[in-house]
């Protein structure tokens, strides 16, 4: 395994490479070797559980029922090891929850072909009024819109947050899509997305950073997004279409967010010059047919063929496609795109403003990989940072997260893949969720994505709408979405609402409430709104779970991870 | 509702939660007080996401550059009573048709338009344009808050203190408006409650007083200060139910977002909740392809937004005198529509102040004019106007801020400000 011991040149002490855990077994061979963790990890002043919960709720969506005692029994190194590696965790029950989403497996020609845009001429008809609002429905219905693209690949990613083994992979998608934005409602981006994740983000996750800046350079959804597709060399005109004779030129967009965004960072060290410099190294890296799905295209006459020149470096004449290959090694390998981003992932893993001290040790690590993303994740997962108290519930949850984690707490299932009946997809009603607390999947316009810091996800609006959601999920009122919360207590009697309430403590905040928290919810415990006497039985109480449930899912401490 | 219910209860909470960890910040501001008259001054920011053509907006149908740059798309000069052409307003300038809904409000001189606005920085980046036009900082990425939200936190604070001295009508707090001021951002008015769903149970509390049971006391921090902040304005929207205020004066708001922004806007004010500054976005403004004349894309966005804005005006009525409305895009478009029938990203835009306190019936700021040599990069329309010293204008006359922290480091050069306000 290349990048266990590429890790270990770096960062690793003792590396048994034979001991590696997640190597297959060779055929008819006896039992295998006991698992044993290469990953060494530091002292820290959390408790064991605690370590476990941070990891599971810094590298995943937050602990299932029983997640802590699956992890206790593996040992935290070798959960970490496994999850750093995660084309050998066999994932079946999301693979079938998935086939509810079709659109996640087509291409995106089939994607146009099969949820088209009525044509302008149709839509011309129905604004004059020459053909009625019910006839375009019947020819273009709503299930064959392109809005269904964007409605499943949403729904697919909070059910992989919710459901995936995993768990880190669908960490890092989430943290790299936000970092190569775009924004799936901007034109022909609509039918790319699918594949933009599929192909550009997914496979370089936990890659090499090098691969996911060349993915996402020649992706027809970043070139569409970010305009590239249409910038040429300065002097051209326009030969034939719909601007012939017009004089087209430079488009610094994606020029300007490969610098700023995606690589140096904004004080990286770059001026306008280099921006200008960049898009002209770009041009001619273009899209055949975006609005028919067609793919990466060279447009040799749209290049600029002279010399160029980028940070200081020189970029010989008559280099052509090359150009943009060139720009980006030299992108990748510069000083400013290590910190950059060693900085973003620290803030994803340890806090919002991480220790310059462990930026720096993620950062020289990133440089000695080169750009290695499994190498720079396992410094930072090693790093007596990461295992701090001041780490430790130190990050206020994103709307994914708080969705996908009160979903895993209350083990939540998702219909009907994952339940076996006819009901809606519960990934629908999730992402639904997800958008009204203002992080709507795919749609962050700004090449920025979606943020990662705390005051951005923190206003009232949002803060009412995480209580509300709350209780749906606790009420079953979402679509889709089934939790069984009687049975999750299942062994606790109702009739004394104090065990009832220290159930749900243990389960959804493992010990984590405060002593306040857990006085205002025992003090709740004598509303007659929770703890009611039912119909059946005059003398009985019976606790409204539900309600308690919701409660805990909507407290303070269930907003942090 | 009773000012005087609204007064104890504020009193009542403030002095309640001053006995408790970390007061909103809200309340923290109302204990220096200073008294002031009852009424606040009104600032609705309007932004019009994704670069509004001003050239279309609002026409300079006497400028022969305008046709000639403009085959397909330009808006026909005004010729009263056959239609279709620009809505004269001062021989020079005209309205786009589907803007005259606003006629009567320039026609009052309440409604004034400054032409030819825009930033300092050349950016033709949406993002980066909307960022520095909220900011405040054009050029600078890194600044954390909102200009909006400066110039709150400076202004002096009033009492009896209010939780809602800047609402975002939105599921995001935009940018403007993030800062230590503390601003709320709701998308409904109505759904600004915790839901509790259940079987109501007379006299019972309910998960509302759970909730905010557990956001009362903490640690001090963002998260329970606008807990604490959030249940605040819960409960006086509560009393104040501004959602039962129908609107007045026989005001109609389009359907669509747009309108109901601006309708929940004037139940805040009507509700004399305290609102100070309100802020509500509009997209649909990026027109590259197909933008249509007096007709087509850009004139739905249009009628839409002129219609919003003249509902706004209507519903509100005598209270406009206390209102500045205040409409503001990232940038303009090219003077020259482009191969698709449309128009690409360009300059300077045309932004628009409606209220009482306008000096309105005028087309403010110097017209640089469409010719090759007077455009901006010899395609745009060039600024003359720089949207800062508009807003300072707006924000120190209107609403009582401070100049200094609105847009740090600058100040209107020679002091001088386009002059909208009588």
């Amino acid at each position: 395994m290349g990048w266990m011991r590429r890790v270990a040149g770096v960062i690793l002490v003792g590396l048994v490479g034979a001991a590696c855990s997640s190597a297959p077994a060779p055929r008819g061979a006896t039992a295998p070797p006991p698992p044993r963790a290469a990953l060494r990890l530091p002292a820290s002043p959390l408790t064991p559980d605690q370590q476990i919960l941070h990891v599971l709720s810094r590298l995943g969506y937050g602990p299932r029922p029983g997640d802590v005692e699956r992890v206790r029994a593996t040992g935290l190194a070798l959960y970490l090891e496994r999850q750093l590696d995660p084309r050998r965790i066999p994932d079946p029950a999301l693979e079938a929850a998935l086939a509810a989403y079709p659109v996640l497996g087509l291409g995106t020609a089939e994607l146009v072909r099969d949820y088209p845009l009525p044509p302008p001429a149709v839509r011309q008809r129905v604004a004059s009024g020459e053909m009625s609002r019910r006839e375009l429905m019947e020819m273009y219905p709503a299930e064959r819109r392109p809005a269904v693209v964007a409605a499943q690949l949403q729904a697919a990613r909070v059910t992989r947050a919710v459901m995936s083994e995993r768990q880190l992979e669908e960490v890092m998608v989430d943290f790299w899509f936000n970092h190569f934005n775009v924004y799936a409602q901007k034109g022909a981006v609509r039918w790319m997305v699918p594949a933009y994740e599929r192909e550009a983000i997914r496979p370089h996750a936990l890659g090499r950073f090098r691969d996911l800046v060349l993915a996402t350079a020649r992706h027809p959804a970043m070139l569409f997004y970010l305009d590239n597709w249409v910038s040429t060399r300065a002097d051209l005109v326009a030969r034939g279409g719909p601007n012939a004779g017009r004089r087209l030129g430079l488009n610094e967009n994606y020029a300007r967010e490969l610098l700023e965004l995606h690589t140096l960072g904004v004080d990286g060290g770059y001026t306008q010059q280099d921006v200008m410099e960049v898009a002209r190294c770009f041009t001619g890296w273009s899209i055949d047919r975006p609005q028919q799905g067609g793919g990466f295209v060279f447009r040799p006459l749209a290049h600029d063929p002279g010399v160029k020149r980028v940070l200081g470096q020189t970029i010989p004449a008559g280099g052509g496609q090359a150009d943009g290959e060139r720009v980006i090694d030299i992108l990748v390998r510069h000083e400013s795109t290590a910190r950059f981003v060693s900085t973003k992932l620290a803030r994803r893993f340890v806090g919002d403003d991480p220790p310059a001290a462990l930026v720096e040790r993620a950062a020289a690590t990133f440089r000695r990989s080169d750009g290695d993303i499994r190498a720079v994740l396992a410094a930072i997962v090693t790093s007596p940072e990461f295992w701090s108290a001041e780490a430790y519930r130190a990050k206020i949850k994103t709307p994914l997260e708080v969705v996908a984690s009160a979903v895993r707490a209350l083990d939540g299932r998702l219909a009907p893949a994952d339940g076996g009946d006819r009901g809606p997809a519960g990934g629908l009603a999730l992402a639904r969720a997800v958008g009204r607390l203002g992080e709507p999947l795919y749609e962050a316009q700004p090449p920025t994505g979606y943020p990662d810091r705390a005051e951005a996800w923190v206003n009232s609006g949002a803060l009412l709408g995480r209580m509300n959601f709350a209780l749906d999920l606790a009420h079953n009122r979402l679509p889709g979405v089934r939790v069984d919360v009687p049975a999750f207590l299942a062994g606790t009697d109702r009739s004394h609402p104090a065990r009832v309430l220290d159930r749900l403590l243990a389960v959804v905040l493992h010990g984590e409430a405060s002593p306040r928290t857990r006085a205002v919810l025992a003090a709740q415990l004598e509303s007659p709104e929770i703890t009611r006497i039912t119909a059946y039985d005059r003398v009985a109480k019976d606790t409204d779970v539900e309600k308690l449930a919701a409660l805990v899912l909507g407290s303070p401490e269930f907003q942090r991870r | 509702m009773d000012r005087g219910t609204r007064r104890s209860f504020m009193k009542g909470g403030a002095l309640a939660l001053l006995a408790l960890g970390r007061p909103p910040r809200f309340l923290v501001r109302a204990a220096l007080a200073e008294t002031r008259p009852p009424r606040p001054k009104i600032l609705i920011a309007v932004f019009q996401r994704g670069a509004v053509d001003g050239l279309s907006m609002i026409v300079p149908h006497g400028d022969p550059d305008y046709y000639a740059a403009r085959s397909s798309i330009a808006i026909a000069r005004p010729a009263p009573g056959s239609g279709g052409g620009a809505i004269d307003l001062d021989g020079f300038f005209g309205l786009h048709p589907a803007l005259a809904p606003l006629r009567p409000a320039w026609d009052d001189r309440r409604l004034a338009v400054v032409h030819a606005c825009g930033s300092p920085d050349t950016t033709r980046s949406h993002f980066d344009a909307q960022d520095y036009m909220e900011s405040g900082t054009p050029g600078v990425k890194s600044t954390a808050d909102g200009w909006l939200a400066r110039g709150l936190a400076a202004m002096p604070a009033r009492e009896p203190a209010s939780p809602f001295r800047a609402v975002a009508l939105g599921p995001i707090l935009p940018r403007i408006l993030r800062g230590e001021a503390g601003a709320v951002a709701m998308s409904s008015v109505a759904d600004f409650d915790v839901k509790d769903g259940g079987v109501p149970m007379a006299g019972a509390p309910g998960a509302r007083t759970g909730f905010e049971s557990l956001y009362e006391q903490g640690v001090r921090d963002l998260l329970y200060g606008t807990g604490r902040e959030t249940f605040e304005a819960v409960k006086m929207l509560k009393s104040a139910a501004p959602q039962r205020i129908a609107p007045a004066n026989g005001a109609v708001y389009p359907r669509g977002r747009f309108g109901e922004s601006l309708r929940q806007i004037a139940q805040l004010i009507k509700a004399d909740v305290g609102l100070e500054i309100a802020f509500a976005d509009v997209g649909g403004w990026d027109t590259h392809a197909g933008q249509g004349s007096d007709r087509g894309q850009l004139a739905l966005r249009l009628r839409e937004f002129a219609e919003g804005l003249a509902a706004l005006d209507r519903d509100l009525g005598p209270r406009m005198s206390d209102v500045a409305v205040l409409t503001m895009s990232e940038f303009g478009r090219t003077v020259r529509e482009n191969g698709n029938r449309g128009t690409d990203h360009g300059h300077a835009t045309a932004m628009l102040v409606l209220g009482g306190a306008v000096k309105g019936g005028r087309v403010h700021g110097r017209w640089p004019g469409l010719g090759r040599e007077q455009l901006f990069e010899g395609r745009d329309l060039a600024v003359t106007t720089d949207f800062r010293s508009l807003f300072t204008e707006i924000a120190v006359r209107h609403l009582g801020a401070p100049a200094g922290p609105l847009f740090p480091g600058w100040s209107a050069p020679g002091g001088a400000w386009p002059g909208v306000l009588a």
